[in-house]
This record gives C-alpha cells, structure tokens and sequence, in this order.
C-alpha cells in the first residue's frame, strides 16, 4: 500500500497499512544502518531543505543524517525567531523554496498547522517535523517501531503517556498512531494539562500516576516545558516531580518488563528520575534515537517514490 | 426627483406584518403609498419587479469599517459599496478603529463621511471607554449629543466589573444602552479556537465556551444592579442564550444579537486551519448553532448583525493562531439569513424583522419598515434565485468572508437609499 498523499502533515488520518508500510521499511533501515552499507542512490539528485524555525539539535541532525544516508543534497535554514514573529516570512520562504527547486521539504514551526499551510504553497513534499501542540509525526513512528521492536507488536499493548499532555505534539501524534494500531493508550497528568475532551481521542484519561501506569508495558514521558511553570499550570518543578515524575516507586506499578521511553531533551529531575532516565535495561531512550534515523529514511523513501522523476 | 413606482413586488414589512402583493410608491425620497391596486402617478418611474420581494432596506446593528485607520483593509466608500449590493441602508459601525471612535468630532466625522456616500448611513458607536482602552469612562453626554447609536468598546469586552457597573448606570442619565463583547478576557486571552475535541485535534489554543456565558451572567447582574440596559453583541453559545432568555422574562433591560456566522456554521469550518473561518467569538459547536438558530426563532435574540470584520490577504494567510480574527459580512448577511427560511426554521417576515424593523426599534429609529411617510430605503431582492459566495469576487474591499464557497439562495436585485437607487440596474 503506497503513502495516501504527497506530504506527511499529521498521523491522524492514517490508516493501519500505511502505518505498518513505514514501519516495516523503517526496520529494514534499522537493520541496514546496523551492517554498516547505505544505499546512497536512491535520494540522489534530490534536494532535501531542513526547514527550522523552531530550535532543535535531535531532529533537525536526525532528518540530515537520514538524507545523507539515502544520497540527498540537504540544506540546514533555520529561521531566526524574530523573523518568524512576522508571520509573512513562511509564505515568502515558500516562494524562495520554489525558486530552489526544493524536493522534500521538511518543517519544524511553534504554530500549529504552519506545515499545512507551506504545503499549500510550495511544490516540494512537506514533512512536518513538529508543529506547535499539533503534531509531530516522525517521532511517533520512531516511538512504534522502538516499542514494536521491544514488544514485537503494537496491538493489545497498554501504553501510558505521562506529563504535559496539552501542549504536546509528540503526544497527539502518539495518541492517533497508537490508537490506530490498536493499543490502549492512557494519558496521564494533572487536569490543568490534559487537553480538553482528551477521552475523545480514544483514550484513558488519569490524574493519578500510580493508577495510570499499573498493567503497563511502555511508560512514554513527555518533557514539561519550563514555561508551563512560569503559566501557573503547575505550582512547582518539585511538586510536579512528586507527584508526576517517573521515579523507581512509581515505575513498580507497571509491568516488570515494561519499557521507558522520552522523546527529549529530558529534564531530570522534573518529569523523569535520572535512575530510571539511564536505567540500562528498562530505558529505551537512546534506542529511540536510533530509530528517529530509520524511520526518517523510511518517510523520505516514501515520499520520493511519488516524486515527479525529473524536475 | 422623479416619483418612482415598484410594481408586482411581494410586499414584506415584517413590522406590521403585512405579506402581500402590491406596489410602493416612492416621492421625494420617502414612502409616499403602498398596497395592491396603487396606480402610478403620472410621469413616474414604473418599475416592474414581479417575482421579486420588496423590503425594507437592512439596518446593521454591528459592523467594523476599517477607515479610519485600516484602509489598506477597507475604505468608507468601499465598506458603502459592500453594504448597497447586501441591502444595507443602515450601518451601525464600531468605535475600535484608530482612532478611537471617543470623542465627539470624531463621531460627527463618520456621519458626515456616511452621508457623502450617499448610499448608507453611518450611524458610530461611541466608545464606552476613553481610548476604548478600559480604564476610564467615555464622555457618553458629549457623544450622545454628537450621534452615538450607544456605547460599546467594540471587538474589546468591557471585563472590568466595575467599569461596566458605571458604563451601565451612567448611561442611563443619556437613554443609551452598552453593548458588551461577551467574552471572559483572562479565559480567553490568546485562544483561536472554541475549546473542545476539534481545538484539542488541530492543537490550537482555545477559549472555553463558558467564558461567553459567565460574563452574559456577570453583565445581567449588573443591569439588575443598575436598571441600565445591556446588549449583548454576537451571542454564540446555547447557555449564554438560555441566560438572556431568563433576563428578559425577569424584565430586565437585556437584548442581544447574533451574526450569520454563528447559526449558519459550526467549529467544523476551521477544519484544515481555514483562517476565514476565524472568528471572534470563535465558531461553536453544532449544538450551539442549533441553540443560536432556536433563539432566533423564539424571539430571545432581537437581531441578526452582519458583524463585518474586514481583513486583507497578509491577516488571513497565517498560520491559525496567528491569522485575525474576524469575517466580511455585508454583502451576504441577507443571503445566509434566508437559508434559515428555506431551511424552514424562520419565517420570512421573522427573519426580515431580525434585519430591520427591530434593530430600527432598538435605536429608535424610524426606518426599518415599510410604511408611508418613512425614509424609502428598500431592498429588492429574488428569495430563489441562487448565487456563489466566492473571495476575490465579492463586492468592496474585504474578501475574508467565512462563507467562501457557499452556495445561496436570495439575491439583492436593487438597493434604494433614500429614494434613490444605490445598487442593481434594471431589475
């Protein structure tokens, strides 16, 4: 089954077989990258333009490795953030991007829907690479395939995402990927950071760590931005951290085999214990990592194979 | 001028109710006769407007122009334009522009610049506040006497309870009323959207519907408190309805209007970061645009305003969150208006008072209505005929409306001011 659309703008909307495409081919990028080969061909040509105008070392360094891998010219912009305060600089990059003969184009932004809109406008394939609290599609992938590979399947599997729900693109994109797949994902927080009719995405809502994680078998941690803090979301880091960080007691209510998972940069301290952070059979932290390069491979794989052949 | 005899024409005056075949004759720029079997005067004008309906001109009880101070987005005479081929003889504009509507030359300003288009009257808003800033009561006297409608601080609600206490009681001294934004600002402070599934998909920051029904309750209170009378513009949400409602039962001076957006659309239409979708206040849910079109009906919403927001290309084409707020709505308030008669949830002559006999009640008035010795300022129109809102299409300025892509039914044939014909060319 070949990709719906000509972008990857979002999860949502994906069917189970599109998801499993990218996951399968995903794999096989991990086990290539593993043996040590690249298949630099297949991008060849291609130019590959890492849009950010949101600061990121991982993903940004993530997309480039990736289209490296497979052979394309990338070009790292990045945007000042005043710039992007005027707003008209997204429209105009378009043009500029046009004028470049931009193939694939990926896109991190602070607003959501920033990537939808570029679509609109330029000729190249969009990757949104994180879009204010709408979503972040790669990483979600990285995050199945991580648990698929520790878990050997998704479905059935009881997932709890923890932390600052609201604000969190990786959590929607999470929520949409995981529910798709068929597992039972749970969404836990304090209620000033769960978003509004979150039980309508398909999940368990719990304020209650304990609760939320028992039965589990992945605990994926969010990171909690400072700022929430300063937002009056949460009193303090020291009480979010009682109360909501993964620490090894909280971490005893769910499976034993359960796996930990953080989408980075982590807080220490805050939403994750540092013991559990570089735990070395139960963290998967720096696995994921690895997987955000397979998966992107696979995504831009994908996409290109719809590609016009010559520009 | 010459006398001018509409003939053929289906009569709508929703004041007295009268629906009907017949002509109007039109002298001297007021109505001098109507009825079935008026016979036309010698050396008159006939118009034969058989098929069509005749109405009273529309009176727009709120309407944001962006001159002065916007007019890369729309000028006076290109909102006048806009109005003329939507049927609009009355314009109720906003004191928010920049310069504030606050002061009183100001004021006579925007009636002179009405006047000169010769096609709609400019009837400003004073603001409420100085500066429409919200700190410091407004010179409501001065105003007045100047031409203020009422006073209100436009798209900004008045959230200082106690400003509102001495908007609502000091205007009574002037026999004005404050027309109030209903909005919560502390909740609604940096949303886009109405906060629900919808927001929580798109990722968009949003605004509670609850913050519109908390200050419709905290404003009742104070027109308890005060005896002054509250108006509660572009009314969203089925439990700020159900408020207004219970008021005006209990007596109080309370009335409330809404805007085309809200009975006619729901959240659904922001689906895909449509940024002529957004609006202040946002579009609601489903249930509330059935609650909206219910109030409609049973009388507790008192007009239906265009609520004109214009915005240029650079506004809209945004991400979300950062777009404007804000739709056009002159030219198609009286064609969404229709849908909900064909829709078969308002009759006709309702929906026409909602238009204009009862704002023209609201401000005192006396045009609105089709009766001899008043103004004849009148909408032809065909209630059938269908027609596309398209952006980039539409008449004046601001393209941004939320209806782009809409098909209706009802279209203005002829628009006269005064008696004289300000849009349409032979019908």
């Amino acid at each position: 089954m070949s990709h719906p659309s000509k972008h990857l703008l979002a999860i949502e909307g994906l069917e189970p077989p599109h998801i499993a495409d990218l996951l399968d081919l995903a794999e096989s990028y991990a086990l290539l990258n593993r043996s040590g080969k690249t298949q630099r061909d297949l991008l060849k040509g291609r130019t590959l333009i890492n849009l950010f105008f949101e600061d990121s070392t991982r993903t940004r360094t993530s997309f480039e490795l990736a289209g490296k891998r497979l052979g394309a010219d990338v070009i790292n912009m990045s945007v000042s953030q005043s710039s992007v305060n005027k707003g008209e600089t997204l429209l105009d990059t378009a043009s500029t991007l046009n004028a470049m003969q931009c193939d694939l184009l990926v896109i991190r932004h602070a607003q959501s829907g920033a990537p939808a809109l570029l679509s609109q406008k330029v000729d190249a394939a969009v990757i949104n690479a994180g879009d204010g609290t709408h979503e972040h599609p790669t990483q979600a992938l990285l995050d199945a395939l991580t648990i698929r590979r520790h878990k050997g399947r998704l479905e059935g599997l009881v997932v709890a995402i923890c932390g600052d729900i609201a604000h969190s693109r990786v959590a929607r994109s999470n929520i949409h990927l995981l529910t798709t797949m068929g597992s039972r994902v749970r969404v836990v927080g304090p209620p000033t950071l769960i978003p509004a009719d979150a039980a309508r995405l398909g999940v368990e809502v719990f304020h209650d760590m304990k609760a939320g994680l028992a039965g589990a078998d992945v605990v994926m941690m969010l990171r909690l931005q400072r700022e929430r803090m300063s937002g009056g979301l949460v009193p303090s880091a020291r009480e979010f951290f009682r109360f909501y960080g993964l620490d090894a007691e909280k971490l005893a209510h769910a499976k034993d085999d359960s796996i930990v998972m953080h989408p980075g940069p982590m807080n220490r301290g805050v939403e994750i214990d540092s013991a559990i952070a570089d735990h070395p059979t139960r963290s998967v932290i720096g696995e994921q990592v690895e997987m955000g390069v397979a998966c992107r491979m696979a995504v831009l794989d994908i996409l290109a194979r719809r590609l016009p052949r010559n520009r | 001028m010459r006398d001018l005899i509409v003939t053929g024409a289906r009569l709508l005056d929703p004041a007295t109710g009268l629906d009907a075949p017949g002509a109007l004759l039109v002298r001297d720029g007021f109505i001098a006769d109507l009825g079935p079997g008026l016979m036309a005067p010698e050396g008159a004008e006939v118009l034969d407007a058989a098929g069509a309906c005749l109405a009273p001109g529309l009176v727009d009880l709120r309407a944001n122009l962006g001159e002065p101070g916007a007019e890369h987005r729309e000028t006076i005479a290109s909102a006048a334009q806009a109005a003329a081929a939507g049927g609009i003889t009355t314009l109720c504009v906003l004191p928010d522009t920049d310069p504030p509507l606050d002061d009183p030359a100001l004021l006579s300003f925007m009636i002179r610049r009405g006047e000169a288009t010769g096609s709609v009257s400019l009837l400003p808003y004073g603001a409420a506040t100085a500066g429409c800033a919200g700190r410091d009561l407004a010179e409501f006297g001065l105003l007045r006497e100047a031409g203020a409608i009422a006073f209100t601080d436009g798209a900004r609600a008045i959230g200082n309870a106690r400003m509102m206490r001495l908007a609502l009681s000091y205007a009574r001294a002037f026999g004005a009323f404050v027309v109030q934004h209903p909005e919560e600002p502390t909740l609604a402070a940096g949303g886009a959207a109405t906060e629900g599934e919808l927001a929580t998909r798109l990722g968009l920051p949003a605004i509670t519907p609850a913050a519109e029904a908390m200050m419709v309750a905290r404003d009742i209170a104070l027109a308890r408190l005060t005896g002054g009378h509250v108006h509660f513009a572009h009314v969203s949400t089925g439990a700020a309805l159900d408020l207004i409602r219970a008021a005006k039962a209990e007596g109080l001076r309370v009335t409330a209007d809404t805007a085309p957006p809200y009975f006619d659309l729901n959240e659904t239409a922001i689906g895909d970061y449509r940024t002529y979708a957004k609006l202040s206040p946002p579009l609601r849910t489903e249930a509330d645009r059935q609650a909206v079109v219910a109030a409609l009906a049973d009388g507790t919403l008192d007009a239906i305003a265009s609520d004109h927001q214009p915005r240029d290309a650079d506004d809209k084409r945004l991400p979300f969150a950062q777009a404007e707020a804000g739709g056009a709505g002159l030219a198609t308030l009286l064609g969404v208006t229709l849908a909900r008669v064909h829709g078969g949830d308002l009759p006709m002559l309702d929906a026409l008072g909602l238009l204009t006999c009862r704002p023209a009640a609201l401000l005192g008035l006396p045009c609105g209505r089709l009766a001899k010795g008043a103004p004849a300022d009148l909408v032809l129109f065909h209630p059938q005929r269908g027609w596309k809102v398209e952006a980039g299409t539409l008449p004046g300025k601001a393209q941004n409306s939320p209806f782009d892509g809409r098909a209706l039914e009802g279209r203005v044939l002829g628009t006269w001011k005064g008696g004289r014909r300000v849009f349409g060319g032979r019908a």
